[in-house]
């Protein structure tokens, strides 16, 4: 009989802050730019230079960590991490090791409607490397610092996931928090969130850990799930096998589906932590970290379920809508000025989520403000646009930020409300369907909506549908 | 005039007044180079050109009155671990022999304000790490006095081109007693500032925790013109601290009533060389006969400053070397295959033999499963012998001790036993640990005519008391040879 | 007594260190560092317990810098001392295993 097997995850999530500037100097962190132009001799690693704190740093960390329910060491300190890899300048990342700032808090995920904690076990401040690049052709690689000194915090959880699921409900929720605390804006695609993954598994029932790996490399939430689902298969067919699991570092390769490890022999992974003698000690006071626990802002769960309350919400599109604290806010202003707030809610949950997927975008992309959003709930509301053109001139918005106003002025896209009009257009289309008209007159009712279909087709899609509907009853 | 005869302050006087161009004075300085560097090596490499070109600069803002300052258009010589902004600066290693940093160190941006010329950089102890100035790349430092006789180390450069007349003062590193060792055998004044009083920002790390720069000079005036200049709290430093005020002049006083002088018995047992216990003994007899109160007293913990010296020195220098790795500066090997070997090969011809042998012992001590045993023993260690020195400022002003166990040794006799050498820094190296100030001023010399320095402790930022002690034992020892 | 030092203990150091060794040198390191070892045991005769390790000689803590971009450009001088560089960029040896 084949063994049931249990899957052990923890998570070390690298989250990039959302500072102006660097961790230990004033460049600046602007994603892009020329290779090294966002350099100094700081973060380059240049001989004599010195890191000094970005006071900034610790703010964001320390917000994340409360957000986490995460106590803080008010006495914490750097250390240096040393390994040698070029696109480390200094050939050590300052890093935390002994006193981290933030430690032993949790996290509520909820999957398949469970609700279940996952244990933080620290949060630490740490600094970016730099970038490579491969050359194949001149078989080197190319170094660029402008990574390289970029704020970090790493996120580092118990051993509490049993599942890719619950892996990708836990990083939604990091994500929200950081979102939301404006900490970070979370891009996996430009590696502002990062994930490595140790995993192990064990015998159902068995209240020992098995051999884990760590796997590096993983920047979006699906190849994270398939990493998972990946190496837990790998290792379980080595038990099967009567094989052990290696304890080792693996690069997943999301192309090829498939896991490799990392280190050449040249990397004894002993990475002499010391503390960094630089750098003086941070304490922070009580006062300094009321100060960041009053400036928190409603965090997801607290916002969810005011929306329910306060806006009627279903509990379905009120977490859909506070997922994303741009998706909340977007929402939330654009209530603020008079709008429906299911009308809104509509809008956010199927028009905008639907271009969002098409475009493959995030929604902190989303460049349509709230002004123009209500402005565009309002002229369907009156009646000035109906329902399809309205979908077209919110594309238009989502695109181009349009003032959906001008937009219809200038595109004639306004429902025709001129009786005259439309007399005429109805008493065309009566006359081109002789065979309908009689349908209609023998009691098949529902052929009307050809008709009034019809009429639309010839003006346009600019017609008032009920008008149209209304007149070509009192005409035939 | 000998233009090199005068101290850095009398110079500046008279080019404030007119009397001597800056530009005169800097071909002083690089005529006294040119003349007598090539037996003394003190410097890697002199900047003729720019020193000539900043001289003009710095003249037009003495004319204009824009520099009134104590040293105002005086050349001075740089210590080659601290950058230079297009200067070249090698820390006297091969790894480094053709680095130009892109930005000047805070302490030359201060010599810049105060209108000093740079005229070189001087040689060195490979990354500091060495005693006698002999693990340098680019050859050995003679002893002024003596050339046969090694200048001391790290800063074996500064100090013997101040003690040469190549120029009047220079720049210092002192992470073990760097300065005050080399000034003791030169027969010049260095001073080891309490750590945080000058700014690191461009002084190429050895060990972190200890390093300080300093100012070396002929005499104790100079001396605290220089660290005036040099002190300031820089924001690019987060170990750097302010200080009340900047103006060490005002503590020239030639008064030491009722000062309280300690000499710990422990400095003066086995192993010190009678004739510099002589002469150290006779400094604290001056003292007393100016009015100090003279008394012998146990320190304790001498025994242990070494080797917790060099397992927290060792720790850090083998992390701050690490960025020596023929990818963003510096040498790179010429052969090897693939990028780990490249960093081998680059390092290990890049590095000489003293440097390797720290990098090793520091690697190891940081190491899996020793980090415990020896680098927090030492840094415990660490804390009970700045314990101790509380305790002893608690009862004296100042501490009188010797700055080396013997004078300047003869060229090639140190380097073969490691240890042996390390044991000669058993005077200055506490003082580091403990973040202490420190000067060494002239006290004689011995029978084959080398100079013996005497060391003045005090408190953390206690230099006025040091200079003040200094100033006073300096007037004492010249009366004495003029009516000697 | 200290640790004792081994070929091994070398061969690892040597890795961390990033440093090649000729036989000569790995005799005399491996001499060096046990003699050095031996003398650092010394510490051993202090009794350190309850001492704080002294990281900084001084309290001096939270020494911060605002949150403000200051950085130009020195790009081009920075670069000029790689020894190999490419398109603004350091070049070094493949990294990818």
């Amino acid at each position: 009989m084949a063994k049931e097997y249990e899957t052990v995850i923890g998570l070390e999530v690298h989250v990039e802050l959302a500072t102006k500037t660097k961790i230990f100097c004033g460049c600046s962190t602007e994603f892009g730019g020329e290779p090294n132009t966002h350099t100094c001799p700081v973060c380059t690693g240049m001989p004599g230079s010195l890191p000094v704190l970005n006071k900034k740093v610790v703010e964001y960390a320390m917000a994340v960590g409360l957000a986490a329910n995460c106590q803080i060491h008010q006495y914490c300190r750097f250390d240096r991490k040393n390994y040698f890899y070029p696109d480390n300048p200094q050939n050590y990342q300052i890093s935390q090791l002994y006193l981290p700032i933030c430690h032993d808090g949790w996290i509520e995920i909820e999957t398949e409607g469970q609700k279940k904690k996952v244990r933080i076990h620290e949060i630490h401040m740490e600094e970016d490397a730099g970038k490579l690049i491969h050359d194949d052709w001149e078989d080197c690689s190319l170094v660029d610092y402008n990574r390289s000194g970029v704020p970090l915090i790493e996120i580092v959880s118990e051993p509490d996931m049993r599942s890719a699921e619950e892996v990708i409900a836990y990083l939604e929720q990091l994500r929200m928090i950081a979102q939301y605390v404006g900490a970070s804006d979370c891009k996996l695609q430009e590696g502002s969130m990062r994930a490595d993954v140790n995993l192990s598994v064990r015998e159902k029932g068995s209240d020992t850990f098995g051999t884990r790996t760590e796997m590096k490399n993983l920047n979006s939430f699906k190849a994270i799930a398939r990493a998972i689902e990946g190496e837990q298969a790998r290792q379980i067919d080595l038990l099967e096998e009567g094989r052990p699991v290696i304890q080792e570092t693996r690069r997943w390769d999301d192309n090829k589906g498939e896991s490799y490890p990392m280190r050449s022999k040249e990397d004894a992974q002993d990475y002499r932590y010391f503390p960094d003698p630089d750098l003086p000690p941070v304490e922070i006071s009580d006062a300094w970290m009321e100060e960041i626990r009053d400036s928190l802002p409603e965090l997801q769960p607290a916002k969810k379920a005011r929306y329910m309350e306060e806006f009627k919400l279903p509990a379905y599109d009120a977490s859909i809508l506070t997922e994303s604290k741009k998706l909340a806010d977007l929402f939330e202003e654009t209530v603020a000025l008079g709008a429906n707030p299911k009308k809104v809610s509509n809008w956010l949950m199927v028009e905008t989520l639907r271009l969002l997927k098409e475009y493959s975008m995030e929604p902190e992309e989303i460049r349509f403000t709230p002004e123009n959003l209500k402005k565009l709930i309002a002229l369907a509301e009156e009646g000035s646009i109906n329902s399809s053109v309205a979908k077209e001139v919110f594309e238009q918005m989502f695109k181009e930020n349009v003032d959906p106003q001008v937009y219809v002025e200038e595109h004639g896209l306004k429902t025709v409300n001129d009786a005259g009009a439309l007399e005429a257009v109805v008493k065309k289309v009566l006359e081109n369907n002789p065979k309908v008209v009689e349908e209609y007159r023998g009691g098949k009712e529902k052929v009307l909506g050809f008709l009034v279909g019809q009429v639309m087709k010839e003006m346009k899609g600019k017609a008032n549908p009920a008008m149209a509907g209304e007149l070509l009853k009192k005409l035939i | 005039m000998d233009l090199m005869k005068l101290t850095a302050v009398q110079l500046s006087e008279k080019i404030r007044a007119g009397e001597i161009r800056v530009a005169e004075a800097v071909q002083a300085a690089l005529d006294a180079i040119e003349e007598k560097d090539q037996t003394i090596n003190a410097f890697i490499t002199v900047d003729r050109e720019g020193a000539l070109k900043a001289a003009e600069e710095i003249q037009k803002k003495i004319d204009a009155g824009e520099l009134t300052g104590p040293l105002a258009g005086v050349p001075v010589a740089v210590k080659d671990n601290i950058c230079t902004k297009g200067l070249k600066t090698t820390c006297a290693s091969k790894i480094l022999y053709n680095f130009v940093p892109t930005y000047n160190a805070e302490v030359i941006e201060n010599l810049r304000r105060a209108g000093m010329v740079v005229v070189g950089k001087t040689n060195m102890d490979e990354f500091a790490m060495g005693s006698t100035t002999e693990t340098s790349y680019f050859g050995v430092t003679r002893n002024p006095r003596n050339p046969e006789h090694v200048p001391g180390g790290s800063s074996g450069g500064s100090c013997a081109a101040v003690g040469a007349g190549e120029v009047l003062c220079a720049l210092g590193s002192d992470t073990g007693g760097s300065i005050r060792q080399p000034s003791s055998f030169c027969g010049v004044t260095g001073l080891k500032p309490t750590y945080g009083a000058v700014s690191r920002y461009g002084l190429i790390a050895y060990g972190s925790s200890l390093d300080q720069i300093g100012p070396v000079a002929r005499d104790v005036r100079d001396c605290a013109a220089l660290f005036s200049v040099i002190a300031s709290h820089d924001r690019k430093d987060s170990t750097s601290v302010e200080l009340e005020d900047y103006d060490f002049m005002g503590a020239l006083k030639d008064d030491v009533s009722g000062l309280k002088v300690g000499i710990p018995n422990e400095y003066f047992g086995e192993g010190l060389d009678p004739q510099v216990k002589e002469r150290v003994l006779h400094a604290a007899g001056l003292l007393e006969q100016k009015g100090a109160q003279v008394e012998h007293f146990d320190l304790g913990m001498l025994e242990y400053a070494i080797p917790a010296y060099y397992v927290i020195a060792s720790a850090e220098a083998s992390s701050n070397l690490e960025r020596f790795d023929g990818v963003k500066y510096g040498f790179r090997a010429e052969e090897y295959r693939g990028l780990h070997d490249m960093y081998k090969e680059t390092r290990s011809q890049g590095f000489g033999p003293e440097v390797k042998r720290r990098i090793m012992l520091g690697s190891f001590v940081l190491s899996s499963g020793y980090y415990d045993a020896y680098y927090l023993k030492a840094l415990r260690t660490k804390a009970l012998i700045k314990k101790s020195f509380d305790q002893a400022f608690a009862k004296y002003d100042v501490i009188l001790a010797p700055a080396a166990p013997t004078a300047a040794p003869k060229l090639g006799e140190s380097l073969s036993d490691p240890l042996a050498m390390y044991l000669g820094d058993i005077y200055t190296v506490s003082v580091n640990l403990a973040g202490l100030p420190g000067i060494s001023v002239p006290c004689g010399s011995t029978g084959e005519g080398l100079p013996v320095g005497v060391q003045i402790l005090a408190d953390c930022f206690k230099e006025k008391t040091i200079l003040q002690a200094a100033y006073t034992l300096e007037q004492a020892l010249r009366k004495e040879e003029q009516h000697g | 007594m200290a640790e004792k030092i081994t070929d091994e203990t070398i061969d690892y150091v040597g890795i961390l260190a990033k440093l090649k060794l000729s036989e000569q040198e790995r005799e005399d390191a491996k001499a060096d560092m046990q003699k050095m070892l031996d003398y650092i045991d010394k510490l051993n005769e202090l009794d350190t317990a309850g001492v704080e390790p002294m990281t900084h000689v001084f309290p001096v803590k939270n020494v911060f810098r605002e949150d403000v971009v200051v950085n130009g450009d020195d790009r081009e001088q920075m670069l000029a001392n790689a020894p190999e560089q490419r398109d603004g960029q350091y070049q070094v040896p493949k990294t990818v295993e």
